[in-house]
């Protein structure tokens, strides 16, 4: 079986999320609506769609492959993973949370403040399941998959962790629709 | 597949992880209004104790891969440095200050070093 080679953090990708980075830093400083409006609603579509279609679509799809096939996928998936949901993650909660300070949302006085601290507390569920679990597992495969002789067990062991927690954050994905449509049209 | 035996550094980092999740929900559930800072504090010591009792532990294992964990984990507490930094910006973008910004900054200097724990050892356990 050849192995593809790979690079665990893809360089190339580093200088755009240094520039979107760079453009959140600006956003919060402006404090605009129009920009801290569209981070939120970009970060926060990718980070949704990112975990539903992994979860869901993806994974079941990815259990089925082949091993050589599933080798090949995902050192080409994983990768890219490593830099897009930290940057979609951080941009989501800092825009937002600068949003919601524009607009007063965050102040306990807001009619649904109860809303906002429910979504506080089911996107604190999906961090601690996704930084616990799921990004050392994403790391570990990709590490695994460096080595001279990787361990086919622990690659499968790694796999089935990533994906069963990809898709227990696109059920609590499902959550946070509901919240943030609900504040959409009741706010 | 055999593996060796290892404190449950997941596990632990797992619980300390939430407990500073918790510390940092409840803050900005109550910011910028007035925060009675008491349950915070707790939440963030026991994290705190939980990441040092998870680091005292991995040292005492024998035959740990060292050298791995401290390659993936310097570069994983640069990302998470950058991702705490900017979390803190924007509190203190919006004029947060005195015992919240405090707590805040400590808790965000147990998340940026509970995760890198975390995603170093699951990788060097393997090593």
């Amino acid at each position: 079986m050849t192995k593809p080679d790979f690079q665990i953090v893809p360089r190339a990708g580093l200088p755009i999320v240094a520039f979107v980075v760079l453009v959140l830093v600006v956003a919060i400083a402006v404090n605009d609506l129009w920009p801290l409006m569209f981070l939120h609603v970009v970060g926060g579509a990718t980070w949704t769609i990112v975990d539903l279609f992994l979860g869901f679509v993806l994974g079941p799809i990815i259990g089925k492959m082949s091993i050589p096939a599933r080798v090949e996928f995902t050192t080409r998936l994983m990768p890219k993973m490593v830099l897009i949901m930290p940057t979609a993650v951080t941009v989501t909660l800092a825009a937002g949370w600068q949003l919601a300070t524009h607009l007063g949302y965050n102040l306990t006085t807001f009619h649904m403040h109860g809303w906002i601290v429910a979504s506080y507390i089911v996107v604190g569920v999906m961090a601690v399941i996704a930084l616990g679990l799921l990004e050392p597992a994403n790391i570990a495969v990709l590490t695994e998959m460096k080595k001279p002789q990787p361990n086919p067990e622990v690659i499968e062991k790694l796999m089935k962790r990533f994906i069963y927690t990809a898709g227990a954050t696109g059920l609590l994905q499902v959550a946070t629709l509901v919240i943030m449509t609900q504040l959409g049209a009741f706010a | 597949m055999s593996e060796r035996r290892l404190p449950p550094v997941t596990q632990l980092g797992m619980l300390s992880l939430a407990l500073i999740v918790a510390a940092v929900i409840y803050l900005s559930a109550h910011l910028p209004e007035h925060v009675p800072l008491g349950p915070a504090i707790a939440l963030l010591a026991l994290s705190a104790l939980l990441l040092a009792g998870n680091v005292i532990a991995l040292a005492r294992t024998e035959g740990f891969a060292w050298n791995r964990f401290i390659e993936v984990g310097r570069w994983a507490l640069l990302a998470y440095v950058i991702i705490a930094g900017l979390i803190e910006y924007v509190f203190l973008r919006n004029n947060t200050s005195g015992g919240p910004l405090i707590v805040l900054t400590a808790s965000l200097v147990v998340f940026a070093l509970t995760v890198p724990v975390l995603i170093a050892f699951t990788v060097a356990r393997y090593d």
